[in-house]
């Protein structure tokens, strides 16, 4: 307990760090997710092709290299920008292609016939996706954007590697000051565990609300 | 019931589409009249349900063309978009948005097409419900309907529209025998009120009663396009009398 209640102020920091990237890298990540996942079945070829691409790339690329390729390689276009926002980008994108996969999943389970009644009423493809198959796709989508929601909060760990203070950083700084390492980690785990399970629970209210409303 | 001079609404010339190896319209050329109701009938597999579809483009075609009251189908987009929104379209399994209730159903295209005042959508729709004998089954939801009144309420959607012409793909055919007259009863009222409708059907009644014109299609071609009482008296080719043969005999 003295590991804690001694270096309190790191740990917060980390946690904060933690939590703020986890939930800007997630809110650009359901942006994007849904933007590419709409190309993915849209009816332009390009725009397929395209949403096609950024998820191979992005889903079989190791998180790490992504970072490398953020911090390292936009530089040499001179954009230069916050560590942390290198960060956001890098998370974002990745978790993206998952979201979008999910997403997917969930709109090939709305029966063809119901996108075909709203084109046949002279919906466009956004009003169809939007208005009828996407609101449809929710309920099967929440559970597993749930587990993409977590494996993001624990990924922003690798962001600590690249000069942005987050939870699992903390560590160096507290074992240089002599703290027992086990205890160092388990209030590390602590902190993790506190935003995984708030994920856990946000997700479980989202899902028992879209079984309500039918 | 047609009325007088013949101005075509429909128009489909020299349309081909393929399903893999199988030629499912093979150079297809049918007119439909404003206010004419054309009934498409013949064995499964023919490609009756496929030219219904290709009309509204809701399956596209390889070649010909497709004009709806002079203005050619666009490929895709918002011109095709709102083609469409002319063309009503009732599918055989209902299709109603299953999220929305009743009367949502009917005020979506109305709102978002349309851009019409939700007002306005709603007296217009429970009009609708009305005239199609489910004015009180506004709240709820498709999914505590009877067949017959999911399609009752999927005819009223495609009126919300005010479209030029309606299409019938199989309306009567997932229904249960008790169901299919309360359908059927909505369909020849429409008839009757002078709305284009093209039919795809398996009612013979519906056909001999209603249609000004039968179709018969085999093998993705038309064989005959005749108006009912030559066509159930007295079929031309083989092949219609065959199917008529076995579906009119028990």
């Amino acid at each position: 307990m003295k590991v804690l209640t001694d270096n309190f102020s790191i740990y917060w920091h980390g946690f904060l760090g933690t939590l703020e990237l986890t939930v800007v890298s997630a809110v650009l990540a359901l942006l994007l997710g849904v933007l590419t996942a709409s190309f993915r079945v849209s009816p332009v070829r390009p725009l397929r092709a395209f949403g096609t691409g950024w998820v191979t790339v992005l889903r079989n690329t190791p998180l790490t290299l992504l970072f490398f390729v953020v911090v390292l390689g936009l530089p040499r276009f001179d954009i230069v920008l916050p560590f942390f926002t290198f960060a956001v980008l890098a998370l974002g994108c990745y978790t993206s292609a998952f979201v979008c996969e999910a997403l997917r999943s969930g709109i090939n389970t709305v029966p063809s016939g119901q996108g075909e009644a709203a084109r046949s009423l002279g919906m466009t493809f956004g009003q169809t996706l939007g208005t009828v198959v996407l609101p449809q796709a929710y309920r099967s989508v929440v559970a597993p954007i749930g587990s993409v929601m977590i494996a993001l909060a624990k990924n922003t760990a690798i962001a600590g590697s690249f000069s942005v203070v987050e939870l699992l950083g903390t560590y160096r700084t507290i074992n240089e000051l002599g703290y027992s390492i086990l205890w160092t980690f388990v209030w590390i785990a602590v902190g993790y565990l506190i935003i995984t399970l708030a994920i856990s629970a946000i997700f479980n209210l989202l899902e028992r609300r879209a079984a309500v409303s039918r | 019931m047609s009325t007088a001079g013949f101005t075509p609404l429909i128009e489909l010339s020299g349309v081909n589409k393929h399903y893999g190896q199988l030629h499912v319209l093979q150079d297809i050329d049918l007119t439909v009249g404003r206010g004419e109701v054309v009934v498409v009938i013949g064995p499964s597999g023919s490609g009756k349900s496929t030219l219904c579809r290709a009309i509204n483009r809701l399956e596209p075609v390889e070649s010909g063309t497709i004009t709806i009251d002079g203005v050619p189908l666009p490929e895709e987009g918002r011109g095709l978009a709102m083609l469409r929104a002319e063309v009503g379209m009732v599918f055989q399994s209902f299709n109603l948005f299953a999220h929305k209730t009743v009367l949502q159903n009917v005020t979506l295209a109305p709102l978002k097409v349309r851009k019409r005042g939700k007002e306005e959508a709603e007296r217009k729709a429970r009009d609708l419900l009305d005239r199609v004998g489910l004015a009180s089954q506004a709240d709820k939801y498709p999914a505590q309907l009877s067949g017959g009144q999911q399609q009752r309420v999927a005819i009223a959607r495609a009126l919300a529209m005010d479209p030029k012409a309606l299409l019938f793909d199989e309306p009567t055919s997932a229904l249960d025998p008790e169901m299919i007259n309360e359908v059927l009863d909505v369909m020849r009222q429409l008839a009757r009120e002078g709305m284009t409708m093209v039919v795809v059907t398996h009612e013979m009644g519906f056909a001999r009663a209603s249609a000004n014109r039968v179709v018969f299609m085999a093998d993705g071609r038309i064989l005959e396009d005749r108006p009912p009482e030559e066509f159930f008296g007295s079929p031309s080719t083989e092949r219609a009398k065959d199917f008529l043969s076995k579906i009119l005999k028990h």
